[in-house]
């Protein structure tokens, strides 16, 4: 009973959200296109699933996924469990937080699989290029992309390097890629980072950065907190157009060969 | 109807598959790392069986609702003819989007809290929700503005890497210039403001327009609008802690 009323109180958050989006589009099309939107009773049943689903995906996640995901990435950045018998070190070696850095990038990946915006834009770009790429592969090397970024930016919290030295190394990497990545998959690409921060990742993420930077000596949580997700957004960009380049190469391959 | 269950079956082993990942992940770190017992099974059993849910119904309506609606309306307006009509959508679907949005709210809530601990602004409720709502403001309106740029993009065919190469070398010298406590904050704000259900529309809306549009590729320029939303909040919330605390 009380799960009943917990969806409709989500429900109600969701509808809120929505109706923003909502009001503008009805102003604009009822008073700027003036003309009756088309298929009006197949698109309202879309708003109305997509209303639904994200109720029920917010509230799956609040029960089942978050509680035990940030949980779990306090336990594992505890200076109880990285040390477990032996001294607490005074300076953290960047060496004690293997296991971190695995837990890092395995829920970078999966949460990144999970996202709901993401798989939207993937199903739009396999559908626009009319195949040429394909949803799946798309999603896994974003997935990729986001896991090493999210190891990188725990590493860099460990290690308390600036943030910035890393974030423009990035940008220069994605300008270089750039220059030699096919065209088609160039906008494409620069989406992806923007795509992957969303409502499965952020919540986890944030909570391993925060654990992070709360137990490790001399590290802040308001400097050091912050800033995980930046790697998340950048990554990708550089994972989709490797993606990219990397089919090229095979397919010229392939070519040489007949 | 008949097919319509088969086609909702099939998603329902796709998003089942999708959140695969998510389990083994946590299933291996509680049992093989960690070693503790899972809490509250049932609970998470219930969890797991909503998020499935609930995926599958979104990405149901996704192609019935979001994708049809925002291609409809790009055509409506290439068809209309008038680009300040499309320019002032574009700028209150990226405005109207992001200054409800939830997690911004919460980001711009937290980052008061941090200005106020640091003695950037008084230490008081209105100062410090003044500060917030400036910052929410802010990043509102560069949603907007990188809506209305993006969609000026796909009209001109500008390509994109020269604007996000010149965004990113905006953002390195304002970083340079820009408070040491804000620089965090500007970074993670490029990653909250493009929501579930903004993405889908701003995507269908691009590729829309970019379909509508002579001599335009939908994939070369349909793409791209959400690149432009998570680039200006970083440079402007760099401007506006600048302006604030110097």
């Amino acid at each position: 009973m009380s799960l009943l009323f917990e969806f409709f109180h989500t429900l109600k958050a969701t509808l809120i959200d929505v109706l923003p989006i909502l009001s503008i589009i009805l102003v604009f099309q009822l008073l700027v296109i003036r003309k009756p939107i088309p298929k009006v009773k197949q698109v309202g049943f879309g708003f109305f699933y997509v209303l639904i689903g994200l109720a029920l995906f917010l509230l799956g996640l609040e029960k089942a996924l978050f509680p035990l995901g940030k949980m779990m990435a306090e336990q594992l950045t505890d200076p109880k469990f990285i040390y477990a018998e032996q001294a607490i070190n005074a300076v953290p070696s960047w060496l004690d937080y293997t296991w971190v850095y695995i837990f890092a990038a395995a829920i970078g990946f999966s949460t990144t699989i999970a996202e709901p915006s993401l798989i939207a834009v993937a199903i739009k770009a396999e559908e626009v290029s009319a195949g040429a790429i394909n949803a799946n592969s798309l999603r896994i090397s974003v997935a990729i992309g986001v896991a090493i970024g999210v190891a990188l930016g725990s590493f860099r919290i460990v290690a308390g390097h600036p943030i910035h030295y890393y974030i423009i190394t990035g940008y220069i990497i994605v300008v270089i890629q750039t220059m030699f990545c096919p065209k088609l998959i160039i906008p494409l690409a620069y989406d992806s980072g923007g795509v992957t921060t969303s409502t499965v990742t952020v919540p986890l993420v944030a909570a391993l950065g925060l654990g992070l930077a709360s137990t490790i000596p001399g590290r802040s949580p308001l400097i050091d907190g912050f800033g995980l997700i930046a790697f998340a957004s950048l990554c990708p960009i550089i994972a989709v157009m490797a993606y990219a380049q990397l089919t090229q190469i095979n397919t010229h391959k392939k070519q040489n060969i007949k | 109807m008949q097919q319509q269950l088969i086609i909702f079956f099939k998603s329902l082993i796709g998003s089942c598959k999708d959140l695969l990942p998510i389990i083994l992940v946590i299933a291996f770190f509680q049992f093989v790392v960690l070693q503790q017992p899972l809490p509250n099974l049932g609970d998470i059993f219930i969890g797991l069986i909503l998020v499935v849910l609930g995926l599958t119904f979104f990405i149901y309506g996704l192609e019935m609702g979001l994708f049809p609606i925002g291609e409809s309306m790009a055509q409506s307006f290439a068809r209309k003819g008038s680009i300040w009509w499309l320019l002032t959508f574009a700028f209150c679907l990226g405005f109207g989007t992001t200054v409800a949005e939830p997690s911004l709210i919460a980001v711009a809530k937290e980052a008061a809290n941090v200005a106020a601990k640091g003695g950037i602004i008084e230490l008081s409720k209105t100062a410090q929700a003044e500060y917030a709502n400036g910052l929410r403001f802010t990043v509102a309106f560069s949603v907007g503005l990188a809506i209305v740029v993006g969609v000026l993009r796909i009209i001109r065919g500008w390509p994109i890497h020269y604007l996000i190469i010149g965004g990113y070398a905006m953002v390195v010298i304002m970083t340079s210039f820009a408070p040491k406590w804000i620089i965090g904050i500007a970074y993670d704000s490029g990653g909250v403001t493009t929501s579930t259900i903004t993405v889908p529309l701003v995507t269908a809306l691009g590729v829309g327009l970019a379909s509508a549009i002579k001599g335009r590729n939908p994939m070369v320029d349909g793409f791209g609008l959400i690149a432009f939303a998570s680039l200006t909040p970083m440079v402007f919330v760099m401007v506006y802690g600048m302006v604030i605390g110097g």
